[in-house]
């Protein structure tokens, strides 16, 4: 890229050396022949995003109309050489599209299908005049390659806070530590253990059990797609804080291939207490915490 | 009052040790260096052969942090404990302080563990079978 990039298309053309007066004219007339032929340009450019089948999530309209406002902060940006308006745009858009599961390369090949249009049709207008030709491009390229650098950056960052946000409310969602009896909480864990959230359910758990003095603690994974070595090492790992705060751990929920596939690759999980569902595992913890649960019915019985 | 007794020996500012009936309760008040902590496990483990005690609780509440040497020394704490047939349960760990120990892989072995004193102390009981606080409702 050259340094110059940023300082707009006036002061490029200016570098070149060339009759500054004749090329500070250039970009009115570029803008011009732009607006000028607004329709079709736009036009043909629609064209080739769906002879390109690119935005296949959005109906036709959608992407014409979309099209159009591209096509008006396109020419606006050549015109006063500031992309301020087009972030603010470029942003706005990607927030509409991005639900609609646009893809990134999808926004950047239409930016550059615009580009290329319309160089094409600047080719076609001054193909009779080289030099001026030459100019013309000195003036377009640099400021052509500033919007569709902004309009990719806005999309993706765009799309970057978008993860960030849902990443932070998967993870505020998703661990939750709840009593069921005095001293016995249950942490059903749901969806994909990786490092960071294996210490943040770990350290939730360990201020869980302060919090509720707890004695047993049963950890249900059953919603934990796959258990592989790391997932496994999380695990150990909890139970052996929990049990340095008192508390002992009842894993649950673990399905036939899990434990063969623990097994196979030699996860050891003899210091682990695990019980095959959540059922048994209350079951379980509420024998070692002395609780007997029997039914109203059969113990009217009993005292009759 | 016998059971709050603090013997002269005890010359270490940041430990305390009391006698509680045939208990001992090691409470440890500030983080302690290597030397500090070799003498409390030497005073801790006469204490324990003098009064015949058949619990030991080890209070670390206070600690906010617990290096490899701390965790290696009440380890063998217990495990000295137990050859003079006393059980040991150490209280209070603190969730970082946990966290911590386990990332460092950190172990107290087969030492028992609770979350306080209370806790602890039903612990001893249980592991004693002294019965002395035993809820009803404890297993069998």
């Amino acid at each position: 890229m050259e340094p110059s990039e940023d300082d707009g298309p006036q002061s490029t053309s200016g570098q070149k050396g060339e009759a500054p007066t004749g090329h500070e004219q250039l970009l009115p007339e570029l803008v011009a022949h732009l607006r000028d032929n607004r329709t079709q340009l736009r036009q043909e450019w629609a064209n080739r995003i769906t002879d390109a089948s690119l935005l296949s999530s959005m109906a036709p309209h959608e992407i014409f109309s979309e099209a159009t406002s591209v096509y008006d902060n396109y020419v606006e940006v050549l015109e006063t050489g500031s992309v301020e308006a087009l972030q603010h745009y470029a942003q706005n858009l990607s927030e509409r599209i991005i639900p609609q599961g646009v893809e990134t390369h999808e926004v950047v090949g239409i930016v550059l299908l615009l580009r290329d249009v319309l160089a094409r049709s600047l080719f076609e207008k001054y193909h009779k005049d080289f030099s001026l030709l030459n100019r013309i491009l000195d003036a377009y390229e640099p400021a052509a390659n500033r919007i569709a650098n902004t309009v990719s950056v806005s999309f993706v960052q765009e799309r970057e806070r978008v993860i960030r946000q849902q990443q932070d409310a998967i993870r505020e969602l998703s661990t939750p530590v709840l009593q069921v009896r005095e001293r016995l909480l249950i942490l059903p864990i749901i969806g994909v253990l990786d490092t960071q959230r294996a210490r943040q359910l770990t350290e939730q758990l360990l201020s869980g059990i302060r919090a509720h003095r707890a004695k047993v603690v049963v950890v249900d994974i059953t919603g934990v797609p796959d258990v592989d070595v790391s997932v496994a090492n999380h695990l150990v790992q909890t139970v052996d804080a929990s049990r340095l705060m008192g508390a002992g751990v009842i894993i649950t929920g673990l399905s036939s291939e899990i434990a063969q596939t623990l097994v196979r690759i030699g996860v050891d999980l003899s210091k682990m207490n695990t019980v095959g569902d959540l059922q048994g595992g209350i079951e379980e913890a509420e024998r070692l915490l002395g609780f007997t649960v029997r039914r109203a019915v059969d113990a009217n019985r009993q005292e009759d | 009052m016998p059971t709050d007794k603090r013997t002269e020996r005890a010359v270490l500012l940041s430990v305390s040790i009391l006698r509680q009936g045939n208990y001992l309760i090691a409470s440890i008040y500030a983080a302690l260096d290597d030397d500090e902590l070799g003498r409390f496990q030497r005073e801790l483990i006469r204490q324990v052969s003098e009064f015949r005690s058949r619990g030991v609780i080890i209070d670390v509440a206070a600690l906010d942090v617990m290096d490899s040497f701390g965790s290696r020394s009440l380890r063998n704490l217990a495990y000295m404990a137990r050859l003079l047939g006393a059980v040991t349960v150490i209280v209070g760990i603190q969730p970082d302080v946990a966290f911590a120990m386990v990332q460092l892989g950190m172990d107290l072995g087969k030492v028992h563990t609770a979350l306080g004193l209370e806790e602890g102390l039903v612990r001893l009981d249980e592991l004693t079978g002294a019965g002395r606080l035993s809820p009803a409702s404890r297993p069998k």
